[in-house]
């Protein structure tokens, strides 16, 4: 599939910053299952390309001089495989090192006995029928619902509200894998017709000795196909945000997104 | 039960060691009114120069000054060879580690040590996977912690790989025994600690960023409230560097800046104090606002260096310390020089079961603890502490290690009764640029209570000049 995507964000601040530091998780991973035909990323004052420790390609960007807001636009061009929602242990990347918690994707008692079932089914059907049946089941317990949760809450918070969106779907289900023993990682892309007003998607990935890091998106209960764009793995949110910034200064801010993904010729 | 017999630095087989001869003479001449007039001098001497330390758990964070104890720690040359060439030999193993673990892996590959033991631990730092550092150093500063047992046995106690402080203690300590003692300095031929500062700065300068010649080197400290700071200050002034907080610095354009009177100027070298955790806001935790937003990109751009290099902790971690014979061996392939102390994991059932029956004899300490804090020394606890850490250690075997408790040595101390031996330990300072150098001697720590083997500051420990005695005619060759 050839996905032509556009995507703005616009911070609108109600006093001026000084200085803005961000770092932009905003192009595609070179992967296996997605090609990078053209990209091209702009607005702040200086942007400096540099690849973080999960291979994904960071842009660091400063504005220095007074500013009430910035614009960030990237737009390009990807063409993607399905590959069966399986990607090969090819990334350099070794999986056990999923098996850390971090704040957002500790799970909790509540996740913890959700997550046991699924551990003797494991162990009687093998990891990806335990897997699939853990995200149906997690799918049902969770409705997928905007509002409830932030870009701060943690799986435990969103498990216990039993509401939330793709961000919060993915990191219970990171938590639910490590209680099983499974590495499971963060995606964040693009999905091509996405679900509501979701700008950009999350899913997860857990990792299946022999096979390779298996894709679950709970929220839309599927495994990605190429209709998905990887942008950014992580262990977290946090790890993969598309923008994450301090600034000094600029009082409040209003953040506007605007995203199109469109299958082109 | 006979009481235990410890080897002592001064007084052993009957009587006194070489390397004290002179020393002991000079000590059994001298009045008690004499020691008790420099004991009380050398106190004066620390308040004036504001050598104090922060001890935690205590009221409002306590400044104490730590006990200085007047009786030097003495090694013959003979003796430090073999201390400097193990510590040389270790560093150099855990820089080829640190290097390995985030780049190649062979260690784990190989099934040396377990994947899961490095991998899954918190102070492993995927953030630095795949980063070339500048000579492969990554732990520019060690300080590794030795005891002694006898006149042949060092052990190697802990690693410090992070950021190891008290190194300004050996420097004050020597300058204080200099004005106290200057007729002992004298007697001996004590092999000089005051080029430390020189070394640190070379080492600092020699791992700059590729293509910087005249590199501009900044000491990062979390502020006036960190217990070292005044290490920090002392340390940036001996260096002629500027002491820098984070919001004297800021990245633009993937390079550090530092805020100066004359307008921004670049920095290519960053001695930081600071954790990992608190570097940058906008990688590790969010919520630090003594770091430098940005600096992660820098320091993967290759525009900066950072001292030590993010993620060093993994080669002190206390897990990983157990396989630090197999861990030389692997990269050096020589045998180690020093000693490890057995040590029993506890996420291992076999271990843990061996650990929870002889608790009375084992010091248990957690895996990440540093400083002395949630330890168990096994035969100095009551059976109601001994109880009470065996409930933490099932609630979370995982997180302890257990070791043979060490007879560590003593050595005379000047204490309210007079000269009476106290156990004690030697960190030397080990700095990785160019080279892997050590200046010849260390802090020496006191438990400065009878019969106590925590020598640690935070847990009333104290500290000694320690001396290490030249080889004749080392003056004129140098």
């Amino acid at each position: 599939m050839r996905l032509q995507i556009t995507h703005e964000t616009l911070y609108s601040l109600t006093h001026a910053a000084r200085r803005t530091v961000q770092y932009l998780r905003l192009t595609p991973r070179a992967d296996r299952c997605q090609r990078v035909e053209s990209w091209s990323i702009g607005g702040p004052e200086r942007l400096r390309p540099w690849t973080d420790g999960y291979g994904n390609v960071v842009h660091v960007a400063t504005e220095t001089d007074a500013h009430d807001s910035i614009a960030i636009r990237v737009e390009g061009v990807v063409s993607t495989r399905d590959t069966a929602g399986v990607l090969p242990l090819d990334d350099g990347l070794p999986p056990d090192m999923f098996l850390r918690a971090t704040p957002l994707t500790l799970a909790s008692e509540a996740i913890a006995g959700f997550a046991r079932r699924f551990a003797e089914e494991r162990a009687r059907k093998g990891d990806i029928a335990a897997l699939h049946a853990m995200m149906a089941a997690q799918a049902d317990a969770i409705a997928f619902e905007a509002g409830h949760t932030t870009a701060a809450t943690p799986a435990a918070a969103a498990f216990d509200k039993g509401r939330g969106v793709c961000q919060d779907h993915t990191h219970i289900f990171i938590a639910a894998c490590r209680v099983i023993g499974l590495p499971c990682r963060y995606v964040s892309g693009y999905l091509a017709a996405g679900q509501g007003d979701v700008a950009t998607h999350a899913w997860a990935e857990a990792f299946v000795a022999d096979l390779g890091w298996v894709s679950f998106d709970v929220a839309n209960r599927q495994s990605a196909t190429d209709a998905y764009v990887r942008l950014a793995v992580g262990p977290d949110y946090r790890a993969v945000a598309p923008v994450i910034g301090v600034r000094t200064g600029g009082g409040g801010e209003e953040i506007a997104v605007t995203v199109q993904v469109r299958q082109v010729q | 039960m006979k009481p235990p017999v410890f080897f002592d630095e001064m007084h052993s087989g009957g009587g006194v060691r070489p390397a004290y001869e002179r020393y002991a003479a000079w000590l059994h001449s001298v009045p008690q009114e004499i020691l008790q007039e420099r004991h009380d001098r050398a106190n004066s001497l620390f308040r004036t120069v504001g050598i104090t330390f922060n001890v935690y758990g205590e009221e409002g964070g306590v400044e104490r000054l730590i006990p200085f104890d007047i009786v030097p720690r003495i090694l013959s040359a003979e003796e430090w060879e073999i201390v400097e060439t193990g510590v040389i030999q270790r560093v150099e193993a855990l820089n080829a580690f640190i290097a390995d673990v985030y780049n190649d892996q062979e260690i784990l590959r190989s099934g040396v040590i377990p994947p899961e033991l490095v991998l899954t631990n918190d102070a492993f730092r995927p953030e630095m996977l795949g980063l070339k550092v500048p000579r492969s150093v990554y732990a520019h500063v060690s300080g590794v912690d030795i005891v002694r047992i006898d006149a042949e046995t060092f052990y190697v106690l802990e690693d410090n790989a992070r950021t190891p402080s008290g190194v300004s203690y050996m420097l004050e300590n020597r300058q204080a025994m200099m004005r106290l003692f200057p007729d002992l300095f004298g007697a001996h031929s004590v092999a000089p600690v005051s080029h430390y500062p020189e070394l640190l700065q070379d080492t600092l300068r020699a791992v700059a960023p590729r293509g910087v010649d005249d590199p501009t080197v900044v000491l990062l400290t979390p502020g006036q409230f960190n217990s070292a700071y005044f290490e920090h200050a002392f340390l940036a002034q001996e260096m002629g560097i500027e002491l820098v907080e984070g919001q004297d610095l800021f990245v633009d354009d993937g390079e550090v800046f530092m805020r100066t009177t004359r307008g921004p100027k670049r920095v290519h070298v960053i001695y930081r104090r600071i954790d990992d955790d608190f570097l940058d806001p906008l990688t590790f935790r969010g919520d630090s606002t003594i770091g430098v937003p940005g600096l992660m990109a820098a320091c993967r751009l290759g525009r900066v260096t950072v001292c030590n290099a993010i993620g060093s902790g993994i080669a002190d971690d206390k897990a990983i310390y157990a396989y630090m014979p197999e861990i030389i061996r692997f990269y050096l392939g020589r045998e180690p020089i020093l000693k490890n102390v057995p040590t029993y994991t506890l996420r291992k059932p076999d271990d843990l079961a061996y650990a929870l029956a002889h608790l009375p004899e084992l010091v248990v300490k957690e895996v990440h603890g540093s400083g002395g804090y949630g330890m168990l020394v096994g035969p100095a606890a009551t059976a109601a502490e001994i109880e009470a850490f065996r409930a933490k250690i099932l609630a979370h075997p995982e997180g302890f290690i257990a070791q043979p408790t060490l007879a560590l040595s003593t050595c005379p101390t000047f204490v309210d009764q007079g000269i009476a031996p106290r156990h004690v330990d030697l960190r030397p300072f080990v700095l990785s640029g160019q080279t892997t150098r050590v200046v010849p001697g260390g802090l020496t720590r006191v438990a400065m209570r009878k019969g106590s083997l925590v020598v640690n500051s935070s847990q009333g420990g104290g500290t000694k000049d320690t001396w290490v005695l030249e080889k004749p005619n080392a003056r004129a060759r140098r």
